[in-house]
């Protein structure tokens, strides 16, 4: 499974919606993930891909994990693979 | 209705080992977060708190009874004496057989249990301490306390996790009021900053790496603290009876339950408990000099409090003073109101307001007085306290000069 996948599937399974409902262009928000979904989305996401997240919850914007889309968390994920793993 | 007032108080938190220490810390602004010392800190991601150093359990407590007092039972314990000491009680006779014990602790014996699991999971070891039990249940401080100080009285133990010392106070304060008891030994205690305690709120992705900063814009979340507050709670007419020394008067209460989120805060939640604390006491919202606030220093709760703080008081909302101590001593969780009481206490008696430290960026959704980074000289006649817990759990005590 790609990174995309694994992410779509996270995302679904949190967003309580059919992966195939989640698109790389899909944000948190109109998905209806909310700040605790979105801290339990990061939990899930460093135990799948064995990585550790930078992400306060207080300032969702100011960490370097870019949690504006699908697509963003993606890459985000792939850029902290390379330099973690 | 009897009238209740403190005779005694009594604490250890990182800014001091006792209430003048304590004071004098929160007087000049002094921060007592630091770098954690605690096994395994290099596996910790926050590696901050507040916490309490050069406290020798070994010396203050024989072998039999370090077996059975937990870190928070021993702060708890060294706090109490202090309160007791101060109000020159001796509980024996009827005073003994009414008088009781009401605290608060979110965790009770969190370092028991880290020990232990610790021991049987990660070392293998297949038998632990006889005493863990003991050791480790939420009510072992109240019941030590009791042992330790012949109160025969309601005893029992408040667990709201940051609100726990308040619903405690409020209810210690509840039981003297109406009779019920002469008086009330009455605060909270914690101590979870240890590996797991720790570890579980990393999870929660709410603490500061580097400072607790209330109610500045710049904040970026709570840092954890330990230690206790305990605190005498008595009958005005058998504290003047026997001519005790008076710190202040304890005159309404409110607790008001969000009933919406199990973390997020609610404004209506915290107004309503407020507002009820002000028409439990008889007291007019303009009265009110100084809140001690909640103040945790995350995004969500300092906008949420300054929000229900602006709605109950309107205009006079920004004429009093509101600070959080939380940026000095931490956040001690089920102990927390109980050592921000004391700064209630100092506003009162000694008309110095305890400063919010760290403040370093105005933030439009916290525009109040919080009275940054240096303490202030201030007539104060009236004072709130401010509790909001996970799970929405609220209690707001009020205190009167005397």
């Amino acid at each position: 499974m790609s990174t995309m996948d694994q992410v779509i599937a996270i995302i679904a399974e949190q967003a309580i919606l059919d992966p195939s409902d989640v698109s790389p262009e899909s944000t948190l928000e109109e998905l209806g993930i909310d700040s605790l979904g979105l801290v339990e989305s990061i939990f899930a996401i460093e135990e799948a891909f064995d990585i550790s997240v930078p992400f306060n919850a207080n300032n969702p914007g100011d960490s370097d994990f870019d949690i504006s889309s699908v697509a963003s968390i993606v890459q985000a994920i792939d850029r902290l693979r390379a330099e973690q793993g | 209705m009897k009238r209740v007032v403190i005779t005694g108080a009594g604490t250890i938190n990182a800014l001091g080992h006792d209430v003048p220490t304590t004071l004098e810390a929160m007087r000049n602004g002094t921060c007592g977060i630091g770098p954690l010392e605690l096994r395994d800190v290099e596996r910790l991601s926050i590696q901050i708190g507040g916490q309490v150093r050069g406290f020798e359990a070994e010396g203050r407590y024989n072998r039999q009874q370090m077996t059975l007092y937990d870190r928070f039972t021993q702060f708890t314990l060294a706090a109490a004496k202090e309160a007791i000491d101060q109000a020159g009680l001796v509980f024996s006779g009827d005073l003994a057989a009414k008088s009781g014990v009401v605290l608060g602790t979110a965790g009770g014996g969190v370092s028991t249990w880290d020990d232990n699991y610790r021991s049987v999971y990660e070392d293998g070891k297949n038998r632990v301490h006889p005493f863990v039990v003991p050791k480790l249940m939420n009510n072992a401080a109240a019941s030590h306390v009791s042992m330790e100080h012949n109160l025969k009285g309601p005893s029992f133990t408040v667990s709201t996790a940051c609100a726990s010392s308040n619903h405690a106070m409020a209810q210690a304060f509840a039981m003297v009021r109406s009779g019920m008891a002469p008086a009330m030994i009455t605060g909270g205690s914690e101590s979870m900053l240890c590996f797991g305690g720790v570890k579980a709120w990393e999870g929660l992705r709410v603490m500061s790496r580097d400072a607790c900063r209330p109610f500045s814009a710049n904040r970026n979340g709570m840092v954890q603290g330990e230690g206790a507050g305990v605190f005498v709670f008595e009958e005005y007419a058998h504290a003047k009876a026997r001519g005790a020394e008076i710190l202040c008067e304890v005159v309404g209460y409110a607790m008001s339950s969000d009933a919406a989120d199990i973390v997020m805060p609610s404004k209506n939640g915290a107004a309503r408990a407020m507002a009820g604390a002000l028409a439990d006491a008889g007291i007019n919202r303009d009265e009110v000099g100084y809140i001690n606030a909640h103040g945790t220093g995350t995004a969500a709760n300092d906008k949420t409090e300054c929000a229900a703080v602006a709605d109950v008081f309107g205009p006079h909302a920004d004429k009093l003073m509101m600070s959080s101590t939380k940026s000095m001593h931490g956040h001690l969780i089920g102990g927390t109101g109980a050592v921000e009481l004391l700064a209630c206490i100092m506003a009162l008696r000694d008309g110095v307001i305890a400063p919010t430290i760290g403040y370093e960026e105005p933030d439009p959704e916290c525009a109040l007085d919080v009275v940054p980074n240096e303490a202030r000289e201030a007539k104060v006649t009236v004072a709130l306290s401010n509790a909001f817990a996970f799970g929405g759990m609220n209690a707001v005590l009020a205190l009167k000069k005397v």
